[in-house]
């Protein structure tokens, strides 16, 4: 398995007008492992073996080891990862793009407005224009703007800098989508900021008392298309939503939420999108280079499965803040929405694996679209975006030449440049299964085998998907038993070293919310959860599987680092300790009952906790001693290294709210009937020998 | 006697009316061969400087067929308080009001000077007129400029409680919101999207609930208040704000990718007539199009967006080669017959050097009444000075312009109406005296005109029915009343009543007299007018061919 994490900072390269060398067969890019053969006049393939003339710009003489004597001086010859400048054959209708753009689409019904969204996002985004990504050392960024308002209807923004004041044009034949200006829809930021201003400071005034609660959805997809064909870019839509789109209109959902469905043939549905449009659109969206971005508000019901899908399908993200409330949700959202459009992001991207003889890419799992079974195509792609790519064998390897894999990423950067990012990787071959499981990565395993099964709910029902992940598993220790371990009693269960953790993080994914929901699990958050898993890397699926849990009383005030993590199970909780647990998405902090006074003095400011204290704080107050200094550093540090602000939660032991942090105690039996670590192995050990007798 | 030519100078200054023949031959047989029709040329809104205007109700015959008004020509009975109407005998009851008549002390109805009488009476509501704009963005820079500034100059004309609206279109059409502070808002509609009056009214956010409307006439609910729209507005109140949306209007944005640019004319006019039937049916209401070039996409299309397609020619459309031609002419009659069910106005400005598809376009401005304006530039006088001429003020300070006005004609027994040539449609009102020979728009004895101004002139023709054994005792006359209604400038509801008559003469013996009483400027008039009417459905050589004979013939 592969996982490619696409935006870290690689050497550029440019091979001039002819564009990068290629292998003539396979268009391999050129790489390490090219062999340079006839004094460097050919290069043999290391993938196809196919040898291909060195074109004269690029002749260089070989050493006596037959290596190019620029061999260090060239990225592409001594890097796994770097990018090439792509020449116009690699572009869209063979022109160069043009810089993206970035649409901000905000719901303005009555919901929203009441709740101060609105308002919110206006002022945010005042401030926030300034920050959008640019190439490395550029004044300002590339990328123009837009924004459309709306609820029933469209409204779109002449934001021209030569305007006096904005204009706003509304679009009400939403059956027909259709971008109404084209020039001074899509401006630079610094040219037209003090209309930005003025239009941003308008937007609330003039909804202020709106009594629409209708929205409509995929018109507003299909306008932020439009906007980018006709201005003939790739670009980004931000979309701010936060009802089911029920108003007469292209899309139109209803309300199918039911849980009597669970554990039902017919759960898979509730997966599915309930009509086909979306994922047409979708298509259309990628075609043009359109990324979408979702940030939900909802407070009932809005199918995320079926709003999801041109998100997934586009390469974007979907943030979800259930029962937005100014006060508690406002800084995770913000924060949210900073990184997102800060962060770098390519566009209008075509990745391709390449592999040597022997193995082949055969199924990829994350938020793209394929048209074809090797090409995934995003429409946006950035760093917080992982791919898994599943690899077969369908020929012998050799243990000498090892697998090759090249992975060749077509993309539009924010400037409006086309790239490709390649990344190579040789893995060694070995003839012993004692080997193979002595190199295995757990970690890796459950990413791949969590993508798996969450996608398998979309076709079969979620029973069957469980069995198969408990048999696979069962399968493979099995087979370690059978073929590597040293005999032992039947009785003993073996596993081996590097997956002695594959029982318990497996149990993990059979006991996660898309898999056996509890009660009070909504069918949003299942569907939520499903799409933000299959788009994770190895780190993110390991501490959303198996929380982090930190005792804070024991971390050492004085250093920087953490304390040790701890099992998740409630026996290793003390009484008199508070403890951290994070998983990517929440942060909990559990204090127990019987701890001293100073340290809740110390950490929240108060002498005891009332009624009510706990449900309304999402941050610690800043207190100037050394034990709140270092949970809020270890809190800052842990913010930092997601992908997306946690949701800070307190929770004090015996108290309503422990019932929900007793959920990611994942070694503990749960309440929705997952089991418990030790009841899990046992079951799997029979699983184990039942296989072998 | 003064001479016939001073007769009919006179007659034309008091009561707008001129006959071919002044006088009547008296029997069928004998006006069939006069070749020019018994006709006359009707100005309904002749300017009389010396014409006040009464401020109560007219007094009509009580004969349901007839509804004639109290006229000079009645017969008065002062001591019975009966008067006998002149068209069909009827005696009528003087009503309680004018219980004081006496021989001394006569109404104004009945003064013969009075032959036309204007009547203001107060009935429905009152609402403000409407100028309603419908712009081209697709000109060049310079053409539009000069729009804008004729436009801008023509707020100051306006009256200040009139109400005005925008709507501009180039590939999109925008209909302008005018309320709004600080940021001007409008609705934008595809360019090639034909929508029905009610999807248009829905995207417009006019929609009410529906009052259900009983046949034939809308209720009436006088107590209902003054709509007040989003997209028109009164000037004084949005003065300011227009002048500055129309001076910030740009060029049509999109850019021209091949040849021609893009112009929604026939979806523009779509949006501004279901605007007005959805806001402000049945009172006066005025649509200006200015446009700078044919319209090129979406319905009413009158010639393809690619400059290798020039615009069809004299030549194709005898060829029947024109190819949006008819369809465009369909979009166009339907707009313009919703504009006159509603009595609203279509003028036409259309400035620009090739042809702008008047052609398709014209039922809009014919049927309706409204100006049809061609001038080569929006940035010459002639464009200029024409459209400042519109909003030019009477004598008495009053616009001359008229709204929804229907025409009532009341014949005496001898005579017919055959039909009318002019901006008006027929309101199909049949009655005993409409003849079953049509000239022009006939079979009725109503018209409705929906726009009209002091010198608009119709044509009626009437058909001499008097069969020639029963002839007139000498000295008989015969009487014609036309009745106009109208919306008045001052948003006042006016009745005009011209009662005329001539004596009959019988053509063998009286042959001098009808033909001294001949006026060949008003026949060659109304001949031209049948000429072009006939034109109009026949073939050119045909029509040539007819008046020729109609010549030779006299």
């Amino acid at each position: 398995f592969s996982l490619l994490l696409p935006q870290t900072l690689p050497y550029l390269v440019d091979h001039g007008e002819s564009g990068p060398i290629r292998c003539n067969r396979c268009k391999a890019y050129m790489c390490p492992f090219m062999q340079f053969i006839e004094g460097g006049r050919r290069f043999q393939c290391c993938f196809c073996s196919c040898v291909t003339e060195v074109p004269p710009h690029y002749f260089q003489h070989l050493d006596h080891t037959g290596k190019r004597v620029d061999f260090y001086d060239r990225p592409e010859l001594s890097l796994g990862s770097y990018e090439f400048l792509a020449t116009v054959d690699y572009c869209k209708n063979n022109k160069f793009p043009s810089p993206p753009a970035f649409i901000f689409m905000i719901d303005v019904s009555y919901n929203a407005v009441k709740s101060g969204l609105v308002r919110l996002i206006c002022e945010e985004l005042k401030s926030l224009l300034d920050y959008l990504p640019r190439e490395g050392n550029m004044e300002e960024s590339a990328i123009r703007v837009g924004f459309v308002t709306y609820n029933k209807v469209l409204h779109f923004y002449n934001v021209k800098s030569s305007l006096a004041q904005p204009q706003m044009m509304v679009v009400s034949d939403v059956a027909d989508m259709f971008v109404p200006l084209l020039d001074g829809f899509l401006v630079n930021v610094n040219e037209s900021r003090t209309v930005i201003v003025s239009l941003l400071d308008q937007i609330p005034e003039m909804f202020a008392d709106t009594r629409e609660t209708e929205t409509v959805f995929a018109p507003v997809i299909q306008a932020g298309l439009e906007a980018l064909k006709a201005a003939e870019c790739a670009g980004k839509l931000f979309i701010f939503h936060t009802s089911l789109p029920i108003a007469e209109a292209p899309g139109k959902l209803k309300n199918r939420d039911d849980k009597k469905l669970i554990n039902t043939d017919k759960e898979k549905t509730l997966f599915q999108p309930q009509t086909s449009f979306y994922n047409n659109l979708a298509k259309d969206c990628v075609a043009q280079g359109c990324c979408v971005d979702l940030y939900l508000f909802p407070n009932q019901y809005l199918d995320v499965a079926t709003l999801g899908v041109v998100t997934y399908q586009t390469g974007g993200s979907i943030y979800k803040y259930a029962y937005f409330q100014l006060e508690t949700d406002q800084d995770r959202f913000l924060n949210d929405l900073r990184r997102d459009v800060q962060k770098e992001v390519g566009f209008d991207a075509v990745m391709r694996v390449r592999t040597s003889t022997g193995i082949r890419a055969t199924d990829f799992f994350g938020a793209f679209y394929m048209s074809n079974t090797t090409d995934v195509e995003m429409a946006g792609l950035d760093c917080d975006k992982t791919i898994t790519v599943e690899f077969k064998h369908d020929d012998k390897l050799s243990e000498d030449s090892g697998a090759l894999l090249q992975c060749a990423l077509l993309y539009t950067s924010c400037a409006g440049q086309r790239r490709l990012r390649i990344h190579n990787l040789s893995l060694n071959c070995c003839t012993q299964l004692a080997d193979l499981y002595r190199n295995c990565e757990t970690d890796t395993l459950i990413n791949y085998l969590a993508k798996y099964a969450y996608r398998g709910v979309l076709s079969s029902p979620v029973k069957t998907v469980r069995d198969a992940l408990i048999n696979q598993c069962a399968q493979i220790l099995a087979c370690y038993r059978k073929n590597c371990a040293s005999p032992s009693s039947a009785g003993q269960l073996i596993l081996p070293e590097c997956m002695k953790l594959l029982p318990v993080y497996l149990n993990c994914v059979l006991k996660s919310d898309v898999l056996q929901p509890g009660l009070e699990v909504t069918t949003d958050d299942r569907a939520y959860i499903r799409q933000l898993v299959t788009s994770m890397d190895v780190a993110e699926t390991n501490v959303f599987f198996y929380p982090r849990l930190l005792p804070l009383t024991k971390a050492d005030v004085d250093s920087d680092s953490l304390p040790a993590a701890i099992r998740n199970s409630e026996e290793r909780l003390s009484k008199g300790d508070i403890y951290l647990l994070e998983n990517g998405l929440n942060i909990f902090i559990w204090v127990g009952v019987n701890v001293q006074q100073g340290l809740i003095q110390n950490l929240f400011g108060v002498s005891s906790f009332g009624i009510g204290y706990l449900a309304f704080q999402s941050t610690l107050p800043v207190l100037e001693n050394s034990f709140s200094k270092k949970v809020r550093s270890i809190i800052d540090m842990l913010q930092a290294q997601r992908s997306r602000y946690m949701k800070l939660i307190i929770v004090k032991q015996e108290d309503k709210l422990e019932m929900l942090f007793k959920h990611f105690l994942v070694e503990d039996k749960s309440l929705s009937g997952g089991a418990s670590y030790v009841d899990f192995l046992c079951h799997m050990h029979k699983e184990i020998r039942q296989l072998l007798s | 006697m003064a001479t016939y030519l001073e007769f009919i100078q006179q007659n034309e200054e008091r009561d707008g009316v001129r006959f071919s023949w002044n006088v009547w031959p008296s029997s069928r047989l004998e006006a069939t061969r006069m070749v020019v029709p018994l006709a006359c040329l009707l100005t309904p809104l002749k300017e009389r400087l010396d014409l006040p205007p009464v401020q109560y109700e007219p007094v009509l015959c009580s004969r349901p067929t007839c509804k004639a008004v109290l006229n000079p020509l009645c017969q008065v009975d002062y001591r019975a308080k009966l008067w006998a109407c002149n068209f069909c005998f009827q005696r009528n009851q003087f009503p309680p009001a004018y219980a004081g008549i006496s021989e001394v002390n006569q109404p104004a109805e009945l003064m013969p000077q009075f032959s036309t009488i204007e009547y203001i009476v107060q009935r429905g509501q009152q609402t403000p007129l409407i100028f309603l704009y419908v712009v081209d963005t697709c000109l060049e820079e310079e053409d539009l400029q000069a729009l804008k500034e004729s436009l801008q100059m023509s707020l100051s004309l306006l009256p200040a409680d009139a109400l005005v609206g925008l709507i501009t279109f180039g590939r999109m059409v925008q209909v302008h919101e005018l309320s709004c502070e600080g940021i001007s808002k409008s609705y934008v509609f595809r360019g090639t999207k034909d929508l029905t009056a009610k999807q248009i009214q829905d995207m417009l956010g006019l929609s009410r609930p529906a009052v259900p409307i009983q046949q034939g006439r809308p209720l009436q609910t006088p107590e209902q208040p003054v709509i007040s729209s989003r997209f028109l507005q009164p000037v004084h109140k949005i003065d300011m704000n227009l002048t500055d949306l129309l001076g910030e209007l740009q060029r049509d944005p999109w850019p021209v990718t091949q040849g021609k640019p893009l112009r929604s004319t026939g979806v523009a006019l779509s949006i501004a007539v279901g605007l007005l039937e959805g806001t402000f049916p049945n009172t006066g209401a005025r649509i200006m199009l200015f446009t700078g070039g044919p319209p090129t996409q979406g319905p009413g299309m009158v010639v393809g967006d690619e400059l290798k397609t020039p615009i069809r020619s004299w030549h194709d459309i005898e060829k029947d080669n024109a190819r949006f031609m008819k369809k465009a002419t369909k979009h166009y009659e339907a707009l313009a017959n919703r504009t006159t069910a509603n009595g609203h106005c279509i003028d036409i400005y259309a400035c620009a050097l090739d042809q702008t598809g008047l052609l398709e376009m014209k039922c809009c401005a014919n049927l309706t009444g409204g100006h049809m304006v061609m001038g080569d530039s929006f940035n010459t006088s002639l464009f200029k000075q024409t459209f400042q001429r519109v909003f030019n003020k009477g004598f008495n300070g009053e616009f001359r312009m008229a709204f929804g006005a229907s025409l009532d004609v009341k014949t005496s027994r001898e005579l017919k109406i055959a039909g009318a040539i002019g901006p008006c449609i027929s309101l199909n009102a049949k009655g005993p005296c409409v003849s079953e020979n049509e000239l022009g728009i006939g079979g009725t004895s109503q018209w409705k005109i929906c726009s009209l101004d002091p010198s608009t002139t119709l044509a009626v023709y009437f058909e001499v029915v008097n069969q020639h054994n029963a002839p007139i005792p000498q000295g008989g006359r015969g009487a014609v009343q036309f009745v106009t209604q109208y919306q008045h400038s001052s948003t006042q509801k006016r009745i005009r009543v011209t009662t005329i008559a001539r004596n009959w003469a019988d053509a063998q013996s009286q042959l001098q007299h009808i033909e001294a009483a001949f006026d060949q400027e008003a026949a060659a008039v109304l001949m031209a007018r049948l000429g072009v009417y006939r034109a109009e459905s026949e073939e050119g050589p045909d029509v040539l061919r007819w008046l020729d004979r109609q010549l030779i013939r006299l």
